[in-house]
């Protein structure tokens, strides 16, 4: 259950994001796609805008609460029906209904049964969408988000593909190898390393309706070694994860990293990104490893964190 | 004579404890040899950890950079495990500072005996630190617990005994 909602403006150097609170769900909590959930928050981050637009209405629907004025008995709307702003409220509720009933069905039912009972379920929350939409007017932005992010919660986010290449490690196979075509060219234009939220953007981007999972693209990455893929899954001190190429030279980047900061005597993370023209995250990790390394130093004061070549070393 | 600061006094890095342990090491035994120099030129024996922090080796106010309590912490700890410090008080504020030990001082102080031979002489203490005879030495103005450290080191090596006399100590060279 929703609790509250922040709009956390504190970090200026990464996107806007939004916080949503949960209260623990009580004890008469009507069915839904989760009955609780071991996390008190989650965060919405927007990469580019739409943040505010979203806050607004979010807030506006969590004041006006209109499913909790709306029965859950109520049957799916036709074309005939007229009322329209409950009808909409009621018809996601009804829907939903529905296809927990249908969920419940499918426990009972094998892979394959489930795999068309599954792609029955999203033609019919599909073409449900296009009756709404339909009768009207524009369905708005935050309730297909919401159709989306419950499909995913759903895990029938790509039935389709799923169903062409099955599930688990052989869907994962394929996933690598078309990651590996897809990826190539953007790596190249950015110095041959990518942080793994930018892949995951740039990827579902491209795919539009039918979105990766963050866990399909990890596992699919991870593949890439035993794959003879030019790519390789890299996993940081920090924890940051990136794809990085093959071809791409580690010694060359600590040089380079070196070179710079010599160059200019000093440097921070943030201008490190300016000059090369990447992430500030990226950026870092290149510093952290040639001081890993030892090829730099750092200077840490309040007024930030700047790198200088290690005269500790070279200066007698 | 003025101190004169090492290099690194001017490199802001240096007082940042650094994260990578080669770079570090180096990074505190450069500060171990500021810090006993700072005190050899200016006749430190004691230091008061707080006043420490605040003193110019510490505090560089002309870069802006001084270093943290955990680190000079770490450096005295460095210093204690080489020999050149000992602390005065469980709560560690305050700590004798051997830039030179106990040990060098015998030498010195034997060395000056012997080349003007006074084996088998009796000095009082006084006499030793601040008699006129050793006004050019550098032992001269050592304070009184240092010398007894090293005289007791001398005393260890069979070169000297540390005898109580009527109105204090004094020392017998062999």
């Amino acid at each position: 259950m929703l609790s509250s909602l922040i709009y956390d403006r504190t970090s200026p150097l990464s996107c806007a994001k939004i916080v949503v609170h949960l209260h623990a769900s009580p004890a008469n909590k009507e069915p839904g796609p989760y009955q609780q959930s071991k996390f008190s928050y989650f965060k919405l981050s927007f990469k580019e805008h739409g943040q505010i637009e979203f806050f607004r209405r979010l807030t506006e629907e969590l004041s006006q609460k209109r499913w909790e004025s709306t029965p859950m008995s109520q049957p799916i709307p036709t074309a005939t029906n007229s009322q329209t702003g409950r009808t909409r409220a009621v018809g996601i509720v009804g829907i939903e209904r529905k296809i927990e009933e249908r969920r419940k069905e499918t426990e009972k039912i094998s892979q394959s049964k489930l795999m068309v009972k599954a792609k029955e379920m999203v033609e019919l929350s599909r073409s449900i969408a296009n009756k709404i939409k339909d009768k009207q007017g524009d369905i708005t932005e935050d309730e297909t988000i919401r159709f989306k992010s419950y499909l995913l919660s759903m895990g029938i986010a790509n039935p389709v593909t799923r169903e062409t290449h099955g599930s688990g490690t052989h869907y994962h196979l394929q996933l690598a190898k078309q990651l590996g075509d897809i990826l190539l060219a953007p790596l190249e234009e950015r110095g041959g390393m990518m942080a793994l939220t930018e892949v995951y953007c740039l990827v579902n981007r491209a795919r539009g309706m039918e979105l990766l999972s963050p866990e399909d693209l990890v596992n699919a990455c991870k593949m890439f070694e035993s794959l003879k893929q030019p790519l390789r899954l890299r996993i940081f001190d920090s924890g940051v994860m990136v794809v990085q190429l093959q071809s791409h030279s580690e010694e060359e980047m600590i040089s380079s990293a070196l070179d710079n900061v010599t160059d200019k005597g000093s440097l921070t993370a943030e201008e490190f990104a300016k000059l090369l023209g990447l992430s500030v995250l990226l950026s870092k990790e290149r510093l952290l490893l040639a001081e890993k390394m030892g090829h730099l130093c750092r200077d840490d004061s309040v007024e930030g964190l700047r790198f200088y070549p290690n005269l500790f070393n070279s200066q007698a | 004579m003025s101190f004169e600061w090492p290099w690194q006094y001017n490199f802001p890095p240096f007082f940042t404890l650094q994260p990578n342990v080669d770079t570090r090491q180096k990074q505190l035994a450069a500060w171990c040899s500021l810090a006993l120099s700072y005190c050899r030129h200016h006749k430190l024996y004691t230091l008061d950890i707080m006043e420490a922090q605040e003193s110019p080796v510490f505090n560089h106010k002309n870069i802006d950079r001084k270093l943290s309590m955990e680190a000079i912490l770490i450096v005295f700890e460095e210093l204690r495990k080489k020999g050149n410090l000992e602390w005065l008080d469980k709560n560690k504020t305050r700590c004798l500072v051997m830039w030179r030990r106990p040990e060098e001082w015998g030498k010195l102080i034997y060395q000056w005996v012997s080349q003007n031979g006074m084996v088998n002489t009796v000095f009082t203490l006084y006499e030793l630190i601040n008699g006129d005879d050793t006004e050019r030495e550098e032992f001269h103005g050592l304070e009184d617990w240092m010398l007894i450290r090293s005289l007791q080191a001398l005393q260890m090596d069979g070169k000297a005994e540390v005898i109580s006399m009527d109105d204090g100590k004094g020392v017998k060279f062999f």
